[in-house]
């Protein structure tokens, strides 16, 4: 059985291709003009990873803040349940996951058998998202993948006071015209990130095991001050924490495929 | 022939402010340099220029402000909120309500008819709503920061922004800027996204009548005219001085009182 789940989320759309429970394809693009062809791109991507066509799957479920226009989608679920079950079904012992992504910053917490029982969710404020550390690499003119080797070289322990992206980015500047140094001003920047996130997570309560997902989980950086920051150790998420999303609407899509099997 | 004066230095501008006889007689604003001392010494030295009044004659001055204990010629400081709420009475008698919007905060100020503060709240932690927020799009726009205010009466279609988070509402005006919106629609768009954040917290608070603003913000009529809508109450204007200097004219005031 075949099976495929679409995120389309406001910065970056993903495929996950499951072929009889083993990933066959998965594919993270920059989204492009609007969701549908968004869609479309990753989907046309992934399927020529695997070799087959979009015929050759069975069901396909899609998510994100894009999910209704996803034009070949069989069923939607919402991101919620798409990155519980993309934690939970790999790591069962999962209680809370803390997903940071593009825009946004999701809290799950899941009961034992996989369940959502509480969350929390912030698009609303651009701190404590992927945006956050954007705009710093931006304003340190580093490109964003080199900010996650920073971290581990900071000397000098700095204190960014605002959480608030505005005024961080003033903070940073403030921060490089007195000549502090790059690998600490990330230090303090990925602190900032992680206390704001904590907070959120804080809001509804964190259970262990803590797994961290989204495109910022791939920062160790910010994963170390995230850990740091709620006191409690991260379970490393066994695939790459992107798609753990697509992930878990593949899963929910053999979920609904075995359902209507049982029918 | 008591001369006193107050000073008030905040993040963005610092401001001062000369009273004679318990009328106001000079006032300077300036943008704040690094450091407090020598954005209070400029703020001080343009309102000098303005009135035949040296330093020395200076009998008594209360500092304010995010910069207040490091102004060297300051002998009394006193918090923001009380200077705002005793300036704010000397311009608007009749006020009770005081919005005041800065560079980068936002503080609503509830005062008895003595001026006594008896509720307040303020934002300084989020950039929405703030003086920095209309700065921000300003610049987005190529646009003087002065040049925003009108845009709400020129603009016959209002766009709405998405969001109130300075910087989702930065993407979104490029956006619509990309889409060729006249800048009017955006400028519009944007006092009515700053008007809707700050009411929020006004109404948090209970407004009372009267109701006036203070602050460098309180120069965007487009703002000011979308919040009345809001709140269904006239703001009343500060015409005779500019609003920018409320925080200072309350020093003052309370250096005139301190040295009486």
């Amino acid at each position: 059985m075949r099976v495929s789940g679409c995120d389309v989320g406001s910065l970056t759309a993903k495929v996950v291709i499951m072929n009889n429970n083993e990933i066959e394809a998965k594919v993270v693009l920059r989204c492009v003009s609007s969701p549908e062809k968004s869609a479309e791109s990753v989907m046309s991507q992934a399927v020529s990873q695997a070799g087959i066509t979009l015929s050759d799957i069975d069901y396909i479920v899609g998510t994100g803040y894009g999910k209704e226009r996803i034009s070949f989608a069989n069923h939607t679920e919402s991101e919620i349940n798409c990155h519980a079950q993309g934690v939970y079904s790999l790591l069962p012992e999962a209680r809370t996951v803390i997903d940071i992504g593009g825009q946004d910053a999701k809290v799950v917490k899941i009961g034992d058998q996989g369940q959502v029982n509480q969350y929390v969710y912030n698009d609303k404020c651009a701190s404590g998202t992927g945006r956050f550390l954007e705009v710093m690499s931006e304003t340190l003119e580093l490109p964003i993948d080199m900010m996650s080797l920073y971290h581990e070289q900071a000397k000098e322990k700095l204190h960014i006071s605002n959480q608030c992206v505005i005024f961080a980015e003033s903070e940073v500047v403030s921060l490089i015209n007195e000549g502090k140094e790059t690998p600490d001003i990330i230090c303090g920047l990925n602190t900032a990130l992680a206390k704001r996130v904590s907070s959120l997570a804080k809001s509804i309560g964190i259970v262990p095991d803590v797994v961290f997902t989204g495109g910022v989980a791939k920062n160790s950086g910010v994963a170390k001050a995230l850990e740091q920051s709620i006191g409690l150790p991260l379970t490393a998420y066994p695939l790459d924490p992107q798609i753990s999303g697509a992930y878990g609407a593949a899963v929910l899509a053999l979920k609904h495929l075995n359902a209507a099997k049982i029918d | 022939m008591g001369i006193v004066a107050g000073c008030d230095v905040g993040s963005l501008t610092a401001k001062a402010v000369i009273l004679k006889d318990k009328q106001i007689i000079a006032s300077g604003i300036v943008r704040s340099k690094a450091r407090p001392q020598k954005s209070a010494e400029n703020a001080m030295s343009e309102a000098l220029s303005k009135c035949a009044v040296k330093q020395s004659d200076i009998q008594f001055c209360v500092g304010t402000g995010y910069g207040r204990n490091q102004i060297s010629f300051v002998d009394h400081v006193v918090s923001e909120i009380t200077c705002h709420a005793k300036g704010a009475k000397f311009l608007i008698p009749s006020v009770k309500t005081i919005i005041d919007i800065g560079g980068q905060d936002c503080k609503i100020m509830k005062i008895d008819q003595h001026a006594n503060v008896i509720n307040f709240i303020t934002n300084d932690k989020c950039a929405s709503g703030t003086g920095r927020f209309l700065e921000v799009m300003a610049q987005v726009l190529n646009i003087d920061i002065s040049d925003l205010g009108g845009m709400t009466k020129q603009s016959n279609s209002p766009i709405t922004l998405a969001s109130t988070c300075t910087v989702w509402a930065q993407a979104d005006v490029i956006k619509h800027i990309n889409d060729g919106v006249p800048h009017e629609d955006i400028g519009a768009g944007i006092n009515t996204a700053m008007a809707n954040r700050v009411s929020i917290l006004v109404r948090s608070i209970k407004p009372e009548k009267d109701i006036c603003m203070t602050g460098g913000v309180a120069k965007n009529q487009g703002v000011i005219s979308v919040m009345e809508k809001i709140l269904g109450q006239r703001v009343k204007k500060i015409r005779k001085f500019d609003p920018q200097l409320a925080g200072a004219i309350g020093a003052a005031i309370l250096a005139h009182e301190k040295s009486s």
